[in-house]
């Protein structure tokens, strides 16, 4: 698909696991197609359906990580990808877009007096349209908040006052970003959220992905959902990470190369000496975009970062998993990452990736930085650090929105690196951005015509968001470009798609 | 997605109904997909309105005469990377689908948000419902979001099936699960085959589609591991099934 925009790839290679080959090619569509191929081939010769592959060959037990975690889960010494088993989930979350669905579906099916299996196990997070007089929108909350209060829920992060969302102690924001700073996210569970990007949590080492409302209202009262255990592809990335690279660099470099149906049905690995240098936000990064390129999941293994950070949040005890040295991926890919060079994603999709060197004759109308990948607390530090270098003014409306209070506070108080005490909020001001806005998905997904910043013109904007499809952000004649906060921070400067490098070298 | 290891093809007395979908008004997103065995006529009616489908009740091929499960009317055909934002715009996802006029309404905006390149809409303004019964699209149907809007729009449109080179993993899921809409693959890139206004038939059982206006035919995907969970009637029946969870 994409991989042709991108010259040079020579950074690049992929291993096949030969005792895989069968599942092993370039497309995932494809390597779907043989999935299931494999199996329609044995309708085809009817002699060989009976057999179970294990009983042809020595028992393998060695797991990748996803596949030990759902093993534990689901009470199993062993499981194999292809394996439909019911799985005890440790974490359901949801929020305001799809709560009331789920809410409903569980009334329906289980009963009105009906209780969710676990009060502290179900965490609910208003995020995506609360700053807006949609009255929809509104109520939506208020279903929530009717349901959270009947149930007795222990994690509601609630806003009741809309006009200033510093008055509502409880109100997080984006649900990715609350669910790992309230220490939801554990290594070694399994945390499932009505929200495609509850990928994001697999950068704890949790088994952790998007599930629909019905699957939800069943989670709700049954604790526990069939889920197949996905083969993983295996991502190694070595080399120091230059310092105009983000996370972001990463997951663009590769989705452009596998596609965005590249991982359809399969969890994500990610391993190597520069994924273990990464802070907990950036892995994050990676882990979030996995569903952009059709992943189930992606993993990070947990190690003194992720222990670090989890230091204070939780008081659960967790138990890490790792991958078996002799664990079977059906697919390994290396990178040098000390050879790549800043990316974008140009419309209207998220595997259309380019250089942004490329694309510095692309006039842009507005910056956006916001959203569960690339609104979080270091990625307003990049953004700032970028606009501090320069010392000049942005060219084009800038768009700043935190993605949790908790990162809208960081941003007015820590002290930027190297800005002699600055903090965030002085250096964007200094540089003549919008003032930061109230934590939410904001207009990531365009949302009411009335939310903040969205693009309500068919204009062009360079975004740290995850999705550049058509409409996404709002108009439908819009064009994104989904870039790290370095790149959307020099492209502000310029008023074109710029390279970081002009700035930060 | 995907439910049992044991994928054959589809069970041979799956046929699909929509009795219940067709009565939505006072239903929720409807996971109770229904599949009595050997039912006769198991046409997913599409006789809301155009003449053009009532014309093409009348195929010209014998088969769709047959006790098989099927599907039949007009296709409207999409691209590769159809996405949840173009299949129902973030704008209205305070619809909430158990609402039934909030049903209705979702799905008066399926596929609002293709481009301006799609001269034809799916469903015409001031429509609720959307004369295609059959959506044809190419690869990775239903990216993005886990949105259970999506496959729920195109259920409450009226579509009855979407059939797709492939599917993200969340958008099949989802079909499955509420029973909207009957997500099903095709071998070959049917959406350059097609055109927006053909009148075809999908037989399930002989996982078959045919172009009646083309005069030709396709060879679908057996739904595979689906199957057990769609027989049951999605992911509730087949729990309570199964002992899961309490019969009520
Ligand atoms: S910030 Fe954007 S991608 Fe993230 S949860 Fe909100 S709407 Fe979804």
């Amino acid at each position: 698909m994409a991989s042709s925009l991108v010259p040079s790839t020579s950074f690049f290679h992929t291993k096949k696991d030969l005792s895989l080959s069968a599942f092993s090619s370039p497309s995932s569509q494809r390597c779907h197609k043989h999935a299931s191929k494999r199996i329609t081939c044995s309708v085809a010769a009817p002699q060989q359906t009976q057999r179970q592959p294990s009983s042809t060959g020595s028992v393998k037990t060695a797991m990748t990580m996803t596949e030990k975690i759902m093993a534990k889960a689901s009470e199993k010494g062993h499981v194999t990808p292809g394996d439909n088993i019911w799985v005890d989930v440790d974490v359901l979350m949801t929020h305001d877009v799809c709560g009331p669905g789920s809410i409903g579906i569980f009334k329906k099916e289980f009963g009105q007096d009906a209780k969710v299996w676990d009060r502290e196990k179900v965490v609910i997070i208003p995020d995506h349209y609360i700053f807006t007089s949609d009255e929809r929108a509104n109520r939506n909350v208020d279903i929530l908040r009717d349901f959270c209060h009947e149930q007795d829920i222990k994690y509601f992060y609630d806003i009741k006052d809309l006009s200033n969302f510093k008055v509502n102690p409880d109100y997080k924001g984006v649900c990715h970003i609350a669910l790992a700073q309230e220490g939801h996210c554990r290594p070694g569970e399994v945390l499932l959220g009505t929200d495609s990007h509850t990928c994001t949590a697999g950068a704890f080492g949790q088994f952790a992905t998007g599930i629909g409302n019905t699957d939800a209202g069943f989670v709700l009262g049954a604790g526990k959902l069939l889920l197949k255990v996905p083969p993983t592809l295996r991502f190694v990335m070595d080399g120091e990470m230059p310092n105009y690279l983000l996370a972001k660099d990463l997951i663009l470099q590769i989705i452009g190369e596998i596609s965005v149906a590249g991982a359809t049905y399969k969890s994500m690995e990610f391993v190597g000496s520069t994924v273990e240098s990464l802070n907990m936000e950036e892995r994050m990064t990676l882990c979030n975009m996995v569903v952009e390129a059709g992943g189930k999941n992606g993993v990070i293994p947990p190690d003194s970062i992720t222990y670090k950070y989890l230091e204070g949040k939780t008081s659960v005890p967790y138990e890490p998993v790792y991958s078996d040295q002799q664990a079977r991926f059906l697919s390994e890919y290396r990178f040098d990452v000390s050879k790549l060079e800043p990316l974008v994603a140009k419309p209207h999709s998220p595997d259309n990736r380019a250089l942004a060197r490329e694309c510095k004759d692309v006039k842009i109308n507005r910056v956006y930085i916001g959203s569960c990948t690339g609104g979080k607390t270091e990625d307003f530090m990049a953004a700032a650090k970028v606009f501090l270098a320069s010392g000049k003014k942005v060219k084009v409306p800038t768009f700043l929105v935190p993605a949790t209070q908790k990162v809208w506070m960081d941003v007015y108080s820590l002290p930027v690196p190297g800005s002699g005490g600055k903090t965030c909020s002085q250096i964007f001001e200094e540089a003549g951005c919008d003032t930061p806005a109230s934590p939410s998905c904001g207009a990531c997904l365009g949302g009411p015509k009335d939310t903040y910043a969205r693009m309500n013109e068919p204009q062009v904007c360079v975004s740290t968001t995850n999705r550049n499809f058509p409409g996404r952000m709002g108009h439908r004649e819009g064009e994104i470009y989904l870039a790290s906060p370095y790149t959307a921070a020099a492209s502000a400067l310029t008023g074109y798609v710029t390279d970081p490098r002009e700035f930060l070298q | 997605m995907a439910f049992s290891s044991s994928i054959t093809t589809i069970p041979q007395t799956l046929n699909f109904t929509s009795s219940n979908k067709l009565s939505l008004s006072s239903s929720t997103t409807s996971f109770h997909l229904s599949f009595p065995s050997f039912q006769s006529n198991s046409f997913k009616t599409i006789t809301t309105t155009s003449p053009h489908i009532t014309r093409a009740h009348a195929p010209p091929s014998p088969v769709t005469t047959t006790a098989a499960s099927s599907f039949h009317g007009l296709c409207y055909v999409v691209g590769d990377n159809i996405d949840t934002d173009q299949i129902i715009p973030a704008e209205h996802l305070t619809l909430v689908p158990s609402n039934p006029d909030e049903y209705q309404k979702l799905g008066s905006f399926a596929l609002i948000g293709l481009p301006d390149s799609y001269s034809v809409r799916f469903v015409e303004s001031g429509e609720t419902k959307t004369k295609y019964s059959i959506i044809i699209g190419g690869a990775n149907f239903g990216c993005g979001s886990s949105r259970e809007h999506a496959p729920v729009a195109l259920g409450a449109s009226g579509a009855a099936a979407v059939v797709a080179e492939s599917y993200a993993r969340i958008f099949f899921r989802n079909s499955v699960a509420t029973g909207e809409v009957y997500p099903l693959e095709s071998e070959t890139r049917l959406c350059e085959e097609c055109r927006t206004g053909d009148v075809v038939t999908v037989e399930l059982e002989e996982n078959r589609l045919i172009n009646h206006t083309t005069g030709k035919e396709y060879q679908l995907k057996p739904i595979g591991d689906a199957g057990p969970v769609i027989e049951a009637g999605g992911i509730f029946a087949y729990a309570r099934k199964t002992g899961m969870i309490p019969t009520r």
